[in-house]
Order: C-alpha cells, then structure tokens, then sequence
C-alpha cells in the first residue's frame, strides 16, 4: 500500500495507465502495442494462453499438423533420394514427400482413431480404444493442473503426484486381496489420497510460509522420485524374489476391469475419468469453494478483502488437484502396467498433463478433449513408427508445435487473417460505455 | 513557440477517442483542457506527446508541420510532459533521473557533474530546493513532481503538459504548484493543464477549453461559474453540492480507541487513533493519500496484521475478527483501490455482486450456487443502481471507472448494514459518477447507518461530512465539525492546527 511518498500506481494491463490514458477507451489491439509494465508475473503468460479463443486452439493444430507434414516430408529417405536430382524431376520430390505424409498420417488416423483396412466396424474402433487407454491418465492429471490453474496456483509437480498415487494404489492393490470391485475402490482412494496428501504439503507450505509451489513442487517431484526408486529395493515395494526395482503385480481384485471387450482395453478407469471431468466441470461453474478459487486464481487480493480465506483456499486447490493428479497414477498401476511398477510409471504424464492442460485451456471439458487428441497422437503415433518407419518423435515434435501456437495467438491469427479481438465490438455498447 | 493542433482526430476501433479537435497555445499562456474521465484529453496530449499517432489533423510548432514517432521526437522539439503518476526511478538520484533517457558520458563515464549542476541551476532559477544526490524515493510527492518539472525544463521545453497534476498534493502543494505555473508562463513557457477540477482551472488558467466525448465543446474564460464549466463538462446541469439535512444524530455505532497498527516492517502506520461515529452520521478522514487512512480501514475490516486497540460496533468488539466476520457483522467496505480490492476484472457483474457472499444463503445453498436467485437479484441491481452495461454477464473489467463502482456500492449496499465504510469512493470518476455516489453515501447516513468516508480531496470531505476527522502521519490531528473552512483543513492536512479551531470530537 502506500508508503506514504510514492503516487499509487494503477496496476493496469500496460505501462501507458501511468500516462493517464483510460484503458477502457483503448481496444486490444492497441493495447498490445504499448509498453509492457515491469511488474508482469510469471503467471500472466498462462493466463493469456488459458483465455485464448477456441478457434485459436483447432487452427493451432492444424498448423501444427502442417509443420509436422513438413518435418516427415525432409525426413523421408525416398524423399531425399529423389531430391538430389530434384532439378532434373522436381514431380520424384514432390511425388515422394505427398507420399511420406499421407502414408504417415494415414498410419496415425489408423493408430489412433480408426483403422479402415481391418474386415469389421467394430474391429477398426479398436484404435480409437487405444488411444482412450493413453487419453485416460492424461486427463485426469490434465484436470487436477487445470484445478491448480484456475485458482491460481502453478502445481508443476504432476510427476511426483503421479508417482504417489501410483504408489499408493499400487501398494493397496498388491498386498490387499479383498473382495473384488470393494479392493479396486479402496485402491483408488488410497491413491487419490497419496496424491492429495503431497500436493497439499504444497499448499500448506504455500499458504503458511508464502513459499512459491513452482519452486516446490518441482523439488518434491525428485524427492519422491528418488525416494519411490530407494523403496522399489526394499522388501516393502520389491517383488518378492526379483533383483530389479518392481513391485509385485496388482492382484486381479484390484485391477481396473474391462467396460467393453477386452481387445478394445477401455476399462473403468475411463469413466471415473468421465466422472471427474463431470465433478470439475460442477466444482468450478456451480459450486461455491469453485467460485472462492475462481475468485482467489483470478484476483487474490479483491477474494481476501472479500472476506474469502484465501490460504484455505490455496490448499483447498492443490488438495483437488493433487487428489486428480494422483488419480492418473492409480489408473498407470491399476490400468495400463498391472504387472508392478517401477520409479518410471508416470511415464511423463505429470508433464503431459500441462501441456494437455494448456490446449484444454484449464476448463474440463477441454482438458478432456485435449488428452483425447493427444492420446489418439500416442497411439497413432506407434502405427506411424511401425508402419512407416516415421520416428515416434515426430509426433512429439507435432505435441509441442500445437502448445507453441496456442502460446502465440497472434502469430495464429496473422497466419490465417483473423480480425484481433475486440476489433468487432459493437459501437453502441462503447458509446454508452463513455457516456457512462 | 506557438503550438497549434488542426483538426486532431483518433479513432480507437469503433471509438472517436479525438473528434476533430482545434487548440493553440501561445508563449507564456496557460491553457485550461478541462473534461471529465475519458472525455479524450489525456489521448489528445499523448498525441502531442508522440505516443499516439493522429489518425487525421496536424501538429504545428511555430507554423511547422511536425511528426512526431515517439516522446524522443516531441521532447526534441521542445514539448515536454509532468505525468500525474510521475516517470521517475525511485531508487535513483534526482541527477540520475535528470540523465535518464539523454544520459551524456565523458570519458566512458557518466557525467554526473554536469546533471548536478543542472539540477541546481533550474532549482536556483525556480526557487526550488532540491538536492541532486538525494534519493528520488525519499522525497516528499509535491517535491518528486518538482524533479519532473525539472526533467522536462532541462532539455529545454517551451510548451510543458500537467497532465491532472494536483491529484497527489496537498492543499498547500497544489497552491505552490500554481504558483510555479505563473511563474514558468512568465517565463515564456506555454502551458497546458490538464485536469477535472474547475476550481484550480479557474485559478490559474487564461483560457479554458473544454472536451467532452472527444470534441470541443466549448471555451471558457476563468471569469465562468463553476457550475457554467461542470455543465459545459457534462452537457446537463449538475448539482455539485450534495442536497442532505444536517444529521440527525443517533447511538453512537462505532467506537474506535487508542489503535495502534504497525507494517509489515514494524513501522508505526496508525498511531493511537481514537474516534466514535453515531448512527446516521458521516464521519469523513480527510488527509493527503499514504498518512494511515488506507491502513486504518484496513484495520477495521480486519485486514491489517499487525493491530492494536479497540473497535467496537454497537457495543461488539470487531478487532482481530478475520474479515468475513467484520463483513457478516454488518459492515459495509467499498475499498480504495477498485480494480484491485473491490473486484475481480473477469467475473461477470453477477458474480462480483455474490463475491462477499459466498457462503450460505440467499447465493449458496449446501455446496452449490444458487444461479438463478443471483441473476434475478443482479438484475434488479444492475436497474436500481444503473449500471450500464449489456448484460448481467458482462465482465466487469470491461466496465467504465463509474460502472464498476456501481457494480461495488451495489453489492456493498444491499446488505443490512451497521455501518459503512467508504474509501476514495469517488477516485477517478466522472462528475455524473461522483453526483450518484454522493447521493447514496448521503442515503445510506438517512437510513441510519453510521458512515465512515475516506477521502484525499477536500471537495469530497467539505461535500459529505458531519465531522472530519484529519490524519497526518498515522495520527488524527483533530475533529472537526463539517463546515470548518478549506483553509483550515488544508493546515490541518499538513499537521498543524490553528489556533482557535473549533474541535467537534
């Protein structure tokens, strides 16, 4: 507050409120060319990414798409044979790079979506089932991110909550044989928990001592990595009788049951999944501890003077988001690798999940459209490899490019000719807005 | 040097920012831009200014058709601009900050010296008495704007802009601001002031222009009434002093005694502050911005850490109550600082409205909104308080300054109060703004709450109060009844009081 010798500065979106002029007057589009202030927040990047438009995000991939054609086209062996003579038969070239595309992408829609030269409808769908199993985890880490987003609070440690539910599941689903459908549940909580409980840690940190949760729960995630690993060679995790760092296999009491037949590998870890996205899409629109953290992500200071606690809601948060971030580490143990797990069961998930989060825009329904795309990019993604010989990075590549268009809607809308935001506002509504 | 703008026009998308707009100014003249918030002055001096580029219309200097592509270019000519946030380095010299932006060096090194005895020549000339090795933030605001006078006569300005530059002084500074003003006119310099405050325009201005929505509505001479200049400003006829009875005068509702609040730094900010306010009374705390005020109301909603003392409301003590029960006992806050404190810029206005309410009944029922009884109550809002906006789902940070405060005193409003607690109500809003917060400050009083109103400016105080209280470093200097004269207010805002004041405590 005032110090008694400094002008209270308005915090505006730009420098240029110091020069006295009324932002409300001023579109977008002008605004982004004025000076940045210098108290622009790690945060702030995100939240311009997060309110981008959705339009944004399909043109984002595909352009993305196209830059990954690219890539494969110069990749291709055929396609670079026939370049050294390109001169002579520039058709060879471009023959050959039309071919490695389609060739890789049609191997991808076969992988991940659905696959047209098996005899049967059904048979083809079982792509679409792979690339679910590879959805599934993705979502509902990618929603527990997207928790810690809206209420502001950047849980980066996605790996380490991963790796707790996982552990925590995976030890219920080992050591306890009980009666079917009851072990699986127990299993599920006890991960969530795990996963609660270390993100909470964070929040209580955070909201107690002010420590930044970037900062921790990057750490924490090598903490329970190492500590994960150091207890995979103990009797307490390792399989009995095994010399590697890997638990016991899950008892089938405690496995995730198939919902549709087996060769599709749906199992009932898509519809808690489902059931999540549902609780989150009720959690942040319709319900009131959803509203406090809308309100604290967006405005801390207006949620405190508002008499909202704004600590308990910080924990609150990471205790949501830890508890779903948790869950894709059950659904790794009990879904994916039933056969034990290692220190590497996250399989990158926790960081997947930000990337899903951010092409998901933080809102549920997004998140979950976002981790199905980039779980039909996985499982597509190995066809490619095996069918066309196109490196499975390729589609990393793809991933990335997607995220660093959504990151830069300008260059999106340069691209394609979109009009700038704001540029279609109504005169009537600015009009009254000044004689207001 | 003669500046004239011809037919200045600048369109932000579908608005008319500038319309057409003439002015001249001529050596050793000040000119008066006089308009409300957002009437376009602040855009045309930036055009000036070279921070905006003029979409139609020409800048002429001496009779020269200038471009200017940045402030380097218009500086270069000899325009020159005092911000009313200033642009200084606060952990800077005042010869550091004299260099900054055309920093000479001589040998590979920066040439301080030369930037001190500038700074002392342009204050020997002015009468100034400033330091060039004292610390920018160690200064005192008026002397800080000095430091910007100075910045700008250093490279030679000859047309100079204050921009709205008597919103961060004192009484007293502002009067010595003017003075310096004469002082620069007689020294040949053309001056454009800008600002909403009729009465220092009339002051000190020879011409005056006025601007509402981007056009020139009219000139003025200073000889024109206040109440001529306000409904030029505002294009109707306004009433500037608010129409209230003297107040009845009920129960004493709040008692505030011996508090005592320190910083986060263990400074004293409030220093044994005691007062009492009645029901259906107006107590306003009148003082320059940063002498405790903020921290004060903080204290009283809860939100200062470090408190000690008593705050009683109708015989309940409130002090360390977290903030939601100061809030659910009856108290009503608008804050200072409205986009910061008061709301949350992407909300919608119906959301804003519940946002002190989001525990239990009428907006929350178990765990879930009640969206429905939060549409029909906003809307019923948005109509009784007139907010003007497209719809109840309209974000508020898209609001105009005198909307959102519609939106806050709102929500403050529709609760059962017990007391009501306004800082810096008007801060930034235009005069129709001002006209409709005053009127429900002064109904709130006739409904029998105990009101506490913040305020920097006199004209607000003198305005609403039964009694003012004035604070200067963290300490109440004496209360006052309403009507004690400006002169005495503005002495007592400086820490002194004179003899024979009456005291109303």
């Amino acid at each position: 507050m005032s110090d008694g010798t400094a002008a209270p500065v308005p915090v505006g979106e730009t420098g240029v409120v110091d020069a006295g002029i009324d932002l409300d007057q001023i579109p977008p589009e002008e605004r982004a060319g004025l000076p940045k202030p210098p108290e622009n927040r790690f945060g702030t990047a995100l939240v311009r990414i997060r309110d981008g438009s959705a339009l944004i995000t399909v043109l984002a991939v595909l352009l993305a798409l196209v830059v990954g054609a690219v890539l494969i086209a110069v990749t291709d062996a055929g396609t670079q044979t026939a370049a050294v003579y390109f001169f002579a038969r520039p058709s060879d070239t471009l023959g050959a790079a039309w071919n490695a595309v389609a060739g890789a992408y049609a191997a991808l829609f076969q992988g991940g979506v659905y696959d047209y030269t098996t005899p049967t409808f059904f048979q083809g769908l079982q792509s679409l089932g792979h690339a679910i199993g590879f959805a599934t985890p993705l979502i509902a880490a990618g929603l527990g991110i997207a928790v810690g987003f809206r209420s502001g609070v950047f849980n980066i440690g996605g790996q380490g909550q991963v790796l707790m539910g996982a552990a925590f599941a995976g030890y219920v689903g080992f050591t306890w044989n009980g009666p079917p459908v009851i072990t699986m549940l127990v299993a599920v909580l006890f991960g969530m928990l795990g996963g609660g409980l270390l993100a909470g840690l964070v929040g209580v940190l955070k909201a107690r001592t002010g420590a930044n949760e970037v900062i921790v729960t990057i750490m924490l995630n090598y903490i329970v990595f190492y500590l994960l690993d150091y207890a995979l060679q103990t009797p307490f995790l390792r399989a009995p009788g095994s010399n590697n760092p890997i638990s016991p296999s899950e008892n089938a009491s405690a496995v995730f049951f198939p919902i549709l037949p087996p060769e599709y590998k749906v199992n009932v870890g898509f519809l808690l999944v489902i059931g999540a996205t549902l609780f989150c899409s009720w959690l942040l629109s319709r319900s009131s501890i959803g509203f406090k953290m809308r309100a604290v992500g967006e405005n801390p200071r207006a949620a405190r003077v508002a008499g909202i606690e704004v600590n308990r809601v910080i924990i609150a948060a990471m205790v949501v988001s830890g508890v779903l971030v948790g869950l894709a580490g059950v659904y790794q143990v009990l879904g994916t690798t039933t056969t034990g797990f290692t220190s590497g069961i996250d399989a990158g998930i926790g960081f997947n999940a930000i990337t899903v989060t951010l092409l998901g825009r933080s809102r549920p329904w997004g998140v979950f459209g976002a981790g199905i795309l980039f779980g039909v990019f996985q499982a597509g993604g190995y066809t490619m490899q095996a069918a066309q010989s196109v490196d499975i990075n390729a589609v990393q590549i793809v991933q990335s490019v997607i995220v660093l268009f959504i990151a830069a809607p300008p260059l999106v809308r340069a691209i394609f000719r979109l009009p700038q935001p704001g540029a279609r506002r109504k005169p009537a509504k600015r009009a009254k807005a000044v004689a207001a | 040097m003669r500046l004239e703008l011809h037919g200045i026009t600048k369109r932000f998308g579908a608005l008319t920012a500038n319309d057409r707009i003439d002015l001249d100014l001529r050596p050793g003249e000040i000119h008066g831009l006089l308009g409300e918030n957002g009437a376009g002055k602040s855009t045309l001096m930036n055009i000036l200014y070279g921070l905006y580029q003029a979409d139609e219309g020409r800048v002429l200097l001496d009779g020269e058709e200038q471009h200017f592509t940045g402030p380097g270019d218009a500086m270069r000519a000899g325009i020159g601009m005092v911000h009313q946030h200033f642009m200084l380095v606060p952990v800077f010299t005042v010869a550091e900050n004299l260099m900054l932006g055309h920093e000479q060096a001589r040998l590979g090194f920066l040439d301080l010296p030369a930037a001190r005895a500038r700074v002392r020549e342009i204050s020997a000339r002015f009468g100034f008495d400033i330091d060039p090795d004292a610390l920018v933030e160690d200064l005192p605001v008026g002397v800080q704007q000095r430091v910007e006078i100075i910045k700008a006569l250093s490279r030679d300005a000859q047309v100079l802009v204050f921009d709205e530059p008597t919103a961060v002084l004192t009484p007293q500074e502002t009067d010595e601001l003017m003075a310096i003003m004469r002082q620069l006119k007689e020294s040949g310099t053309a001056i454009v002031f800008i600002t909403h405050k009729l009465r220092e325009v009339r002051e000190v201005a020879d011409r005056i222009t006025v601007i509402r929505l981007g056009k020139v509505v009219g000139e003025a001479e200073p000889t024109a009434s206040n109440s001529e200049l306000a409904s030029l400003m505002v294009g109707r006829s306004v009433e500037l002093t608010v129409d209230r009875t003297p107040s009845a005068g009920g129960d004493t509702g709040l008692v505030v005694e011996g508090l005592t609040v320190l910083d986060a730094r263990g400074h004293t900010v409030v220093d044994d502050v005691g007062f009492s306010v009645r029901r259906g009374e107006i107590l306003a705390i009148a003082g320059v911005q940063g002498n405790g005020q903020t921290e004060l109301t903080e204290a009283i909603l809860g939100l200062q850490e470090h408190v000690t003392g008593r705050i009683e409301l109708d015989g309940r003590p409130l002090t360390g109550l977290p903030t939601r029960r100061v809030l659910h006992a009856g108290v009503g806050f608008v804050p200072e600082d409205r986009q910061e404190d008061a709301l949350v810029a992407e909300f919608s206005i119906a959301e804003n409205l519940m946002l002190d309410r989001s525990d239990g009944a009428p907006f929350v029922k178990g765990a879930g909104l009640q969206r429905r009884a939060l549409a029909t109550f906003a809307s019923e809002k948005v109509r009784e308080f007139d907010v003007r906006a497209q719809s109840i789902e309209t974000a508020v940070g898209r609001l105009s300054g005198g909307n959102q405060q519609k939106v806050v005193l709102a929500r403050e409003l529709s609760r059962d109060l017990r007391l009501f607690v306004a800082a810096q109500p008007t801060r930034g809003l235009d005069v129709g703004s001002i006209e409709f917060v005053h009127e429900r400050v002064v109904a709130t009083r006739d409904a029998g709450v105990p009101v506490v109103v913040i305020s920097t400016e006199l004209d607000e105080v003198v305005a609403l109060a039964d009694r003012i209280a004035v604070m200067y470093r963290g300490r109440i200097v004496g209360i006052v009844p309403g009507d004690t004269s400006r002169d005495v207010l503005g002495l007592m805002m400086a820490g002194e009081v004179p003899e024979g004041t009456r005291m109303a405590a």
